[in-house]
């Protein structure tokens, strides 16, 4: 079965989640890998959206992270502040998934500004409820899609805080969590190396090859000892993601719900 | 509380200069208080919401507002809100000052609001560059473990608007669904609209721990049927995603979006 590089993402992503997990689910392609997980191999992981919707199973992907969808088929819905209080600051959640416009080879995450804050060159939509995110949930799965524009040397501004500009931030910082384990693309895997924190392709999806990766980011990539190859996609998990695909495009009324 | 047209509601309780906070967690945006707030022309607002969404869009396109208190400022599920942007990038219609902040930041805010404390504290902004572009979010150490801890003052808005599904003769609110931070922003405000889906004689047998704000904690209610569309009401309509994917083209240009306003809220 032919796949695109954006399902070989959903996909790979979503096989890192597992049934233990208690997951804070992003809008985008994280909402999209969280539930491909929860209707194949990982039937009862716990998703929260930041509405306050806890253990949620939409049937179709919600357009926002507030969608009726989610209250309706959620265990209960909770107040805002007590979902970042309670939920996400009590340390009641084991992974955080989130994307970004910008990332760095530590993981940091830019979803605030392209240039200057003052006077920006493009305005994006600001933290949300990643910054906490970063730094209360056990760990961090980021996906985006690989792009030297998006993969950076410098961030234009750090949201989120992934290993910081140091690689050692967190710990400098007390903090106990242990930030991104774990970076998912549409060319590779990525992941933080022990020692330096820095990202190295640990897996490199079918007929991507090394130049590819080291073209589209704009840091000199480094690769782990062993290089993987990503498991492609299977038959199942491609007609579980097209279904929903197609079940969200119908119910937004328009082809919503791709990513 | 006065039952009140959403006319005089508006005119009485939104005055040039104020701080208004419009909330709504996606459910139950207050579109309709939102339009007759650009009808009348009000000028010089700070608006204060976690969400922006395309109800900020189209009061800052259309110069309502100098000032944005906010935490994430995009079309959810499409991308940008193009007159926020616009505002932000280019000064238009105006320049608009903004006060940045993440969710777990304003929902603290908000709540020490309705606690009536003046700032609020929590385990926040960790190695983010934010605290570095707003001075209103300061560190101070725990009393008892010296442990930082991220400080923001409390909002205290002049008035907060909200829409709820239903209210009851004598005025007592009930909201049911995704509740978001409504209660706290009413609790937080010196004065409160809210305008609803229906009145009802009572509201019957309900769960006995749906929000319901007392009639004392409003100001005004106003009576405005499908006033949150084209975001949704639980219980009485679904949030009308085709519309907030459309907004991305009608708002992308100054001039289409100004007529789609004239042609759709000004008339």
């Amino acid at each position: 079965m032919t796949y695109t590089p954006v399902e070989m993402m959903t996909v790979a992503a979503a096989r890192a989640l597992g049934n233990h997990d208690i997951c804070f689910v992003g809008i985008g392609l994280p909402s999209a890998a969280c539930n491909l997980a929860r209707l194949t191999h990982a039937p009862r992981i716990c998703l929260i959206y930041e509405s306050g919707t806890l253990a949620t199973r939409p049937d179709v992907l919600p357009l926002s992270i507030g969608d009726g969808e989610l209250c309706e088929t959620a265990l209960t819905t909770v107040p805002v502040p007590e979902v970042f209080r309670y939920w996400l600051q009590g340390g009641r959640v084991t992974v955080g998934f989130l994307s970004g416009a910008q990332v760095d080879r530590f993981a940091n995450l830019n979803s605030t500004v392209i240039g200057d804050y003052a006077r920006p060159e493009v305005r994006l939509p600001g933290s949300g409820g990643a910054t906490e995110i970063a730094t209360a949930c056990g760990q961090i799965f980021i996906v985006m899609r690989h792009g030297a524009r998006s993969f950076v040397k410098h961030l234009d501004f750090l949201t989120s805080l992934g290993h910081g500009r140091t690689g050692h931030e967190r710990r400098e910082l007390g903090i106990r969590t242990k930030g991104p384990t774990l970076l998912v693309t549409d060319l590779c895997i990525m992941r933080p190396e022990a020692e330096t924190c820095e990202l190295v392709v640990t897996s490199l999806h079918p007929g991507i090859t090394r130049e590819q990766v080291s073209k589209n980011t704009g840091w000199e990539v480094r690769f782990a000892d062993t290089v993987l190859e990503t498991d492609p996609p299977s038959e199942s998990e491609l007609e579980v993601l097209r279904d929903l695909h197609a079940r969200t495009a119908r119910a937004h009324g328009a082809a919503g719900g791709s990513e | 509380m006065e039952f009140l047209s959403l006319n005089d509601a508006i005119e009485h309780h939104v005055n040039n200069g104020d701080q208004v906070a419009l909330e709504g967690f996606t459910h139950l945006i207050p579109f309709a208080a939102g339009h007759e707030i650009i009808r009348q022309g009000r000028r010089d607002l700070t608006l204060i919401r976690m969400t922006p969404d395309l109800i900020y869009d189209q009061m800052i396109g259309m110069g309502t507002a100098r000032k944005l208190v906010f935490s994430w400022g995009g079309n959810p599920g499409v991308g940008s809100l193009h007159r926020f942007r616009d505002a932000v990038e280019h000064g238009w219609p105006a320049p608009l000052e903004i006060v940045e902040h993440s969710h777990a930041a304003m929902a603290s805010a908000y709540e020490a609001g309705a606690a009536g404390m003046p700032c609020a504290f929590f385990r926040g902004y960790r190695g983010s560059d934010l605290p570095g572009v707003n001075g209103n979010i300061r560190f101070v150490p725990c009393p008892f473990t010296g442990e930082e801890l991220a400080c923001v003052p409390a909002i205290r808005p002049d008035v907060t608007i909200i829409h709820a599904q239903r209210a009851d003769l004598k005025g007592n609110v009930l909201i049911e669904g995704i509740v978001g931070v409504q209660k706290e922003a009413v609790l937080a405000a010196r004065r409160a609209v809210v305008t609803v889906e229906e009145v009802v004689d009572d509201f019957g047998p309900c769960i006995s721990n749906a929000v319901v704000l007392p009639a004392w904690t409003v100001s005004a209610v106003v009576l405005a049927p499908q006033g949150a569309r084209p975001s949704y009401a639980h219980g009485y309509y679904s949030r009308d995603n085709a519309f907030y994917l459309a907004w991305d083209e009608i708002a992308r240009e100054r001039a289409n979006f100004l007529a789609w306003m004239r042609k759709n809220v000004m008339r």
